[in-house]
């Protein structure tokens, strides 16, 4: 097994490098992905190797990255676009909503919507406004639209080679804050599927859910926890849209407890999706009601208030005292 | 009103005019054909608008006025070369083969699109505006790296012109100088919205503060419209850029069949475009100059009427979709929420077909 310690950055690049060198259909554009290699590094070296007209930089406009990503895909092109930021796609809502999810239906099959929108998102950076939001609700309750997100270097490498190989749109959310940190990486075998959620850490007592940066806390949780004598599961939901609701209902039926986690507001959230679809699945092996540890329902705040936002260990294990107080 | 700039080659009452930079190279053949496809896709139009009054179509958008527009594009294109169009691109759906039937199956709300847009090479209709404009520069790009020599004609109106989508779509463009024309049909009217509240200046100026030419063209004049695309498409697949043509032209009828537009416009304005009816122009001009002999009218007419008739025929057998389509082409691959609704409808007992 050919094993290598990376960076989640390092792995997204090569896990692009791979896709690239395997197609020559495969394009990169976004703002700034050439020379500069992209605001975090992501594309370094890949307009070098490959060259302008497949790694295009392109003028600042998201509807138009979109939009002739579209037009791209349409010619057989498999382009991947980065969005500089989560809070930078609205413009493209437009395009990603009304193009990219309906043309493969609008034209009976015809054309195939082989895009890949890369999405850095959540916060965690300490950035200023627009450089921490959580938007994938807003895609996966798009039909059409497919949204995973890597929480490991390993993923990284994988699910952006599968997501570029998947002939359905993804919108590919980064944890732009795990991006940093360090993983073995098998570049030989894939360990899981796209569209599978994986169980980080097997537990007894309570079901952690949650995806992206929100799994390194729940891991951190359950190591709490543990000190405490509760045993968690968490479970990295990888995919967004769709679940799996299959993984994350087997270790319901055991716990029969749920918390899931993530950082956007509660409301609408893919929280809300999963509390919902899991409630009705394992009704009866439920020991108490899914909570969620979310975002608050306010604008992403000002980011020396941001780690009492975001889901952190102690809300996670709150909400666990919750769940595990309604067996008494 | 128009202005100098105008390129016309055809007069309202006919004649042959000279222009510094364009001459017609239509043979008699192929304005005897054109004008043929003119009074077809009129006639067609109007049996849907009769269509949609009757019940059987959800909505029809009238194309008619703009006849010399899309035909006058729609021949000048190259079989290989590839468009974008709106939901009113009408003419230029006929030009580029799609059955007319297949044209309609947006408005009898059977599909959201209606034909294979890859065998045509006439993509599927886009309702939100400009944003197909996008979609065709990216398209261009693609012909581009391909090396291919295709061109790509984008569709829009003076109403989409406001779009950011089309704006940016000439940054695009322009940067990359891919191999597109931008064929705007300004119709004078977005819905309601007059030409004065869009743009303070002529659209084709727009053109040149992105980096490309822009040429207005008189949109009712087959033959200017003819020559005007052709070029700009020429220039396009010999590696020359972008073009912007404002067809400048007239919405004769309303925006759509759910629109009035006697709430916003005197008919006197409607009376000047009248006499400015681009199938009568044609007309006048093979009369004057003799080219077909006067049955031929009738003939073409008579053609017409015939494929309106088999048009309706297609249109009323066009029955409600089987409902389990629903779950079609919504993903190229699974997707469990698919299998899951497509699932509950056949333990529902819903059943296919008319019903």
């Amino acid at each position: 097994m050919a094993t290598t310690t990376m960076t989640m950055a390092k792995a997204l690049n090569e896990g692009l490098r791979r896709a690239m060198e395997a197609n020559k259909k495969v394009l990169i554009m976004g703002e700034d992905v050439g020379k500069l290699g992209g605001v975090f590094r992501i594309t370094d070296g890949l307009q070098k190797d490959f060259g302008e007209d497949r790694v295009i930089d392109s003028p600042l406009a998201e509807s138009a990255i979109v939009g002739t990503a579209v037009g791209l895909a349409i010619r057989g092109y498999r382009p991947v676009c980065e969005i500089q930021f989560d809070g930078f796609v609205y413009p493209a809502f437009d395009q990603i909503v009304s193009q990219v999810a309906k043309l493969h239906k609008r034209s009976d099959g015809v054309y195939t919507m082989s895009l890949v929108i890369r999405l850095p998102f959540q916060g965690g950076i300490g950035a200023i406004e627009h450089h921490s939001e959580s938007p994938e609700a807003y895609f996966a309750h798009t039909a059409g639209l497919r949204v995973v997100s890597c929480s490991t270097p390993e993923d990284a490498y994988w699910m952006i080679q599968q997501s570029i190989l998947h002939d359905d749109p993804i919108i590919f959310c980064e944890p732009k804050c795990r991006y940093w940190e360090k993983g073995e990486v098998d570049t030989e075998h894939a360990p899981h599927g796209l569209f599978e959620a994986v169980v980080r850490r097997p537990g007894r007592d309570v079901t952690l859910v949650g995806y992206g940066a929100s799994v390194r806390t729940m891991l951190r949780a359950a190591e709490a926890a543990e000190a405490e004598g509760r045993s968690l599961e968490v479970i990295d939901a990888r995919s967004i849209a769709p679940l799996d609701l299959d993984t994350m209902a087997a270790s319901l039926e055991r716990t029969g407890r749920l918390v899931v986690v993530h950082e956007a507001p509660h409301t609408a959230s893919i929280g809300s999706e999963i509390v919902s679809a899991l409630s009705e699945r394992c009704f009866y092996s439920l020991r108490a009601p899914g909570l969620q540890v979310s975002g608050y329902h306010t604008p992403y705040p000002p980011s020396r208030l941001e780690e009492e936002y975001r889901p952190s260990v102690d809300r996670i294990l709150d909400a666990v005292d919750r769940v595990m107080g309604f067996d008494a | 009103m128009i202005g100098e700039e105008l390129v016309q080659l055809l007069t309202p009452e006919g004649e042959r005019v000279s222009h510094p930079e364009y001459e017609s190279s239509l043979t008699n053949d192929q304005i005897v054909s054109f004008y043929r496809d003119m009074v077809i896709v009129r006639r067609l139009c109007n049996e849907s608008t009769s269509l949609q009054r009757q019940g059987q179509l959800a909505l029809w958008a009238p194309v008619q006025g703009q006849e010399a527009a899309q035909i006058g594009a729609g021949r000048a294109l190259a079989p290989m070369d590839f468009t974008f169009p709106t939901y009113r691109e009408h003419g230029i759906a006929w030009c580029r083969g799609v059955p007319p039937a297949d044209m309609l199956r947006l408005f009898r709300a059977t599909s959201n699109g209606g034909w294979d847009p890859q065998k045509y090479r006439h993509s599927v209709p886009t309702v939100v505006l400009g944003n197909q404009v996008l979609h065709a520069v990216g398209y261009a790009m693609g012909v581009q790296r391909d090396g291919a020599e295709e061109a790509v004609m984008a569709f829009f109106g003076d109403g989409a012109s406001s779009q950011g989508d089309v704006l940016e779509s000439f940054v695009w463009a322009s940067s990359y100088n891919a191999p597109i024309v931008f064929f705007c049909q300004n119709n004078q009217w977005g819905i309601s919205t007059p030409m004065s509240v869009q743009s303070k200046i002529p659209l084709y100026h727009r053109a040149h503060g992105f980096g490309f030419p822009g040429v207005r063209v008189d949109g009712n004049d087959l033959l200017a419209v003819y020559e005007v695309s052709k070029r700009a498409l020429d220039n396009a697949r010999e590696g020359g850029g972008p073009t912007l043509v404002e067809a400048y032209t007239y919405r004769l009828g309303a925006h759509t069949t759910s629109d009035d537009p006697t709430r916003y416009r005197v008919d006197a304005e409607v009376e000047v475009w009248r006499h400015r009816d681009p199938i009568e122009r044609v007309k006048a001009l093979l009369v004057r100059e003799g080219t077909v002999k006067a049955s031929y009218f009738d003939e073409v007419a008579e053609e017409a009427e015939g494929l309106a008739l088999q048009l309706r025929e297609d249109v009323l057998a066009m029955g409600k979709p089987d409902p389990l389509t629903l779950f079609d082409d919504v993903y190229a691959d699974y997707h469990p929420l698919i299998e899951e609704g497509r699932r509950e409808m056949v333990e529902l007992g819903v059943a296919g077909g008319e019903h």
